[in-house]
């Protein structure tokens, strides 16, 4: 038999990577797809707030003294014009917990963006190295997941004063550790296959060898801890926000506008409830997502929401 | 072997405690903001703030100030509050009782709970049960701490008392010495708070340690032999499950540290949680550098408690 | 002049203790003062239980290993632990094949880049797909796979694809470690049949390493037999007349495919022992069964000239144990 006789068409030998794989398990996952849609709804939201802002007349800050708010001085209902009602100065609650999701969102995916970088970075050389290198940099990891990280946040922001980027820099520096824990493990075992041996064999560099031989195969877990860490980090900017420490009013963001519901809960039930929900609703697809992408990753973990439930 | 781990760990402890007074001092100097003219107030002429920075010590070298900042921090002493000149140690103690209250609680219930329904979950694995408390959990760990205590809030204060039902009491902290009952009732909301978004995160990770374990050889082998179904779970099975759960205790205290900020704040319990919150609202720097080194130290005799349990419960660490 | 030439060899690891300060409590001895010449175009094989030093030995010679003594020349150039710059050709030059064919190539990676692999480190230019493709094709594999991914393949093919990465920069020496010992039998024949034909297409010169001595009998021209660390004999008809008793050892464990020819298995005592603390005197007077007072005391030195064996009582042809 000769090589021209197994001759195929070239579209049918394009091999299919363990990511095609992974991304084939996941389009079959319900549940996970739910939550992609849910998030791909808010993020779109999110990023419309301007235009649907403009769309209905109703800004971030406008105050509508007549019709949101009552004679009482209290906020207005749900309702045909305002969908959440409105908040202790009349302002559209939709349109604030819309722009709020834009800040939200965008503190919890730089954020773990950056803490992804120095994660992985950090990971690669303790586990790559080894040594002493090692040995300071994993005793690093260890301290800094050990924390009591909100009270260093608290230390932190009275010196320089709470912004967005304060906000940033807090929880980017707060995540970056778990990630760098998981990849320098990683690193540990790939780094002894006979892969990387073969690599350096060939005269690689030792950038070559991390970032193209061993990066590639601890993606896996990494992905799956990023999905996890962007609701982490939405979580602790609401508190930091809530708390004044995070991101400071007139600009809305979801912890902000909890801290200013909670003096209302007893009169205006929408005002705490709806923005609350938004934020679990958000956290909860992200966790759900993260979930999902570990199984369809590693097929071999268990699915607790299985789609051969009647197997028993 | 055991010994020189456990040794090995309290330097580390020391070192890491040095570091973080290292931290504190460096923070003292790079804040915006002059301490002296803060405690002077704003009619003070510019030789009482002078004599003020001079008692202080400010006017020495940054050596000296270091030297009788460690002094002070050994013999206890976590200086003055910009805001009333009070001892920080001495505001501070008053605000324990209600935060030694919460927490102690909190970490009762996170623990029992989660732990307890990790088991629950993973010996029936896949049941309707499981299922729920897996939902269940997750829904927990979506959570900011502090919703949790506003729904509770809206929930089973606002709308059981509205529907007649006044069980739960609003916010406050009340006293032991008010009687059990009534300290209790008036925690419970806190607990519950504090513990829900933990006791999910245990019950994940229980339920994940427990089935890894269940599957494991020596537990086949232990069944093989006929050993009774509650005794290989409990006797063979949680000993080793529990050793994960015990690492994470010992990364979870500043977890637990933060959400005692932020349940004191919900409830307004008046601890040293809100202590800290108030502290960053008026600019009281001593005040929250107390609360930095107090918490960092409370996290570094947790992590040796935890590391001594570790060692106790798995002997391989003994050895290694 | 040898291609190869390996002189007093030495390879310790250090066996360490303690976390964060690291105490040396003894050394493993895995290659204990070996010497061994490669000759342009031959195959040497290497053989020897798992653990006698023979992958070590040949890590030292591809430059993953810094050697603890001893020297390597390679065609007439010192490469004794070099810079990684300075051995930067020296790569060029001396390739490896692996043992195991999953373990060896990246899993996350398509098949055509890892081939190209040696091409971009060393900054080959050209049409890297066509050489590819070319290079897949004189392996017999289909170059139109080069977008697979090595979990596609089977064992034998993977391997195949080992060697197209070695062949890649057409180097002068590939060091083959253990190349078919993970296949199936049917499949085995099929890469030694490869590597033949590459040998004589592109006069390379092997250095061949296995455990299975019947794998070695085909392809080498030359067979050492090492243990604990040292080289016990080495010689060109060593199946013929093997004068190590280690050698005859190790042949009478072989099967032999002849039900007639009536050979007594000689059973060794005992296990290996230990590389941290090897023996006294010749290494294999534990498990000797010849061994007197004198191998407990003066090791043998390997002598000889094309047939070159270390023992003081070497077994005499057509004699037995």
């Amino acid at each position: 038999m000769t090589i021209t006789e197994l001759r195929v068409p070239a579209a049918q030998v394009t091999g299919r990577s363990p990511w095609q794989l992974a991304w084939g398990r996941l389009r079959t996952d319900r549940v996970a797809l739910a939550s992609a849609i849910v998030i791909v709804v808010l993020v779109t939201l999110a990023v419309c707030a301007p235009l649907i802002a403009a769309w209905n007349g109703h800004g971030p800050d406008d105050q509508f003294r007549d019709t949101g708010i009552t004679p009482e001085g209290l906020p207005v209902p749900p309702g045909g014009e305002f969908w959440f009602g409105t908040d202790r100065l009349g302002r559209d609650l939709f349109i604030r917990v819309l722009f709020g999701a834009r800040v939200s969102l965008l503190v919890g995916v730089v954020a773990t963006g950056m803490a992804s970088i120095v994660g992985v970075v950090i990971g690669l050389l303790a586990g790559f190295y080894g040594g002493v290198v090692d040995v300071i940099l994993s005793r690093l990891i260890d301290v800094v997941l050990s924390f009591p990280y909100l009270i260093f946040a608290i230390a932190a922001v009275s010196i320089v004063g709470p912004s967005l980027a304060a906000t940033v820099f807090v929880i980017a520096f707060y995540s970056w550790a778990a990630i760098a824990r998981i990849v320098r493990g990683q690193t540990l075992s790939i780094k002894e296959r006979e892969y990387v041996e073969a690599a350096r064999s060939l005269g690689a560099s030792d950038g070559r060898i991390m970032f193209i031989d061993i990066l590639p195969n601890l993606l896996a877990p990494v992905i799956v801890l990023v999905t996890l860490l962007i609701p982490a980090a939405i979580v602790f900017e609401s508190t930091l926000s809530y708390l004044g420490l995070g991101i400071t009013p007139p600009t809305p963001s979801w912890g902000n506008l909890l801290s200013e519901a909670q003096g209302f809960y007893r009169v205006a039930w929408w005002y705490l409830t709806l923005p609350a929900l938004t934020l679990l609703l958000t956290t909860l697809a992200f966790n759900l997502l993260g979930d999902g992408i570990r199984d369809a990753i590693d097929p071999r973990t268990e699915r607790i929401f299985s789609r051969r439930r009647k197997k028993k | 072997m055991f010994r020189r781990f456990i040794v090995r760990r309290v330097l580390l402890g020391v070192l890491v405690l040095w570091l973080v007074t290292l931290g504190t001092f460096c923070m003292f100097f790079v804040a915006p903001g002059d301490p002296a003219r803060t405690l002077a107030g704003r009619q003070a002429t510019e030789e009482q703030v002078a004599l003020i920075r001079h008692d202080l010590g400010l006017d020495q070298p940054i050596l000296v100030q270091y030297g009788s900042y460690m002094n002070r921090l050994i013999h206890g002493d976590l200086g003055q509050s910009y805001f009333n000149g009070e001892s920080v140690g001495t505001l501070l103690a008053g605000d324990l009782p209600p935060t030694a209250s919460l927490v102690l609680g909190g970490a009762v219930l996170w623990l029992a709970v989660g732990v307890s329904a990790g088991v629950l979950s993973a010996t029936r694995a896949r049941s309707l049960l499981d299922r729920t408390l897996t939902l269940v959990a997750l829904g927990g760990v979506s959570m900011p701490t502090f919703v949790v205590g506003l729904l509770l809030l809206y929930l089973l204060f606002f709308q059981l008392t509205k529907a007649g039902w006044p069980i739960f009491p609003p916010d406050s902290y009340v006293p032991l010495t008010a009687g059990p009952w009534e300290w209790a009732r008036h925690l419970i909301l806190p607990w519950v708070t504090l513990a829900t978004v933990q006791a999910a995160v245990y019950l994940r990770l229980t339920r994940g340690s427990m089935l890894d374990v269940l599957g494991d050889d020596y537990v086949r082998t232990a069944r093989a032999k006929g050993v009774p179904e509650r005794r290989v779970i409990y006797r063979h099975g949680l000993r080793a499950a529990l050793t994960p759960v015990v690492t994470q205790l010992g990364v979870d205290i500043g977890t637990l540290i933060g959400g005692v900020v932020v349940t004191e704040s919900v409830f307004g319990l008046g601890g040293i949680g809100q202590a800290v919150v108030q502290a960053f609202v008026s600019g009281d720097l001593p005040v929250i550098m107390g609360v930095v080194l107090i918490a960092s130290g409370a996290v570094v005799v947790a992590n040796l408690a935890v590391d001594i349990a570790y060692g106790l419960l798995d002997a391989r660490v003994r050895l290694a | 002049m040898p291609l190869v030439e390996m002189t007093d060899l030495v390879k310790h690891f250090p066996v360490n203790e303690g976390t964060l300060l690291k105490r040396t409590v003894g050394q493993v001895h895995a290659v204990d003062g070996v010497s061994l010449t490669l000759r342009q175009g031959e195959t040497l094989g290497l053989v020897g239980e798992t653990g006698c030093g023979k992958s070590t030995l040949a890590r030292c010679l591809a430059g993953l290993h810094p050697v603890t003594s001893g020297r390597i020349v390679f065609a007439g150039r010192d490469i004794t632990n070099l810079s990684r710059k300075a051995m930067r050709p020296v790569r060029r030059e001396v390739q490896m094949i692996f043992q195991d064919p999953y373990g060896s190539l990246n899993p996350r990676r398509r098949v055509g880049s890892i081939i190209a692999d040696p091409l971009v480190i060393h900054k080959i230019p050209g049409d890297r797909r066509k050489a590819v493709q070319d290079l897949m094709e004189r392996v017999g594999l289909n170059p139109e796979h080069y977008n697979r991914f090595p979990a596609e393949f089977s064992g034998g093919q993977r391997q195949r694809i080992g060697v197209a990465r070695a062949l890649a920069l057409r180097p002068k020496l590939i060091i083959c470690d253990e190349p078919v010992s993970a296949l199936d039998v049917s499949i085995q024949a099929q890469i030694l049949n490869l590597l033949k034909d590459l040998q004589d297409e592109f006069g390379l010169t092997y250095l061949f390493i296995a455990h299975d001595l019947q794998v070695v009998r085909h392809v080498s021209d030359r067979i050492a037999v090492m243990y604990l660390g040292k080289i016990a004999e080495l010689a060109p008809d060593l199946y013929e007349h093997p004068l190590h008793p280690y050698t005859n050892a190790l042949l009478s464990a072989t099967a032999v495919a002849d039900p007639d020819a009536r050979r007594r298995r000689i059973i060794l005592r005992g296990d290996v022992p230990s590389p941290i603390a090897p023996p006294s005197g010749c290494r294999f007077h534990p498990r000797c069964p010849k061994a007197r007072e004198l191998c407990a005391q003066q090791e043998p030195r390997l002598e000889g000239n094309s047939h070159q064996f270390s023992c003081h009582f070497p077994v005499r042809p057509g004699g037995s144990l």
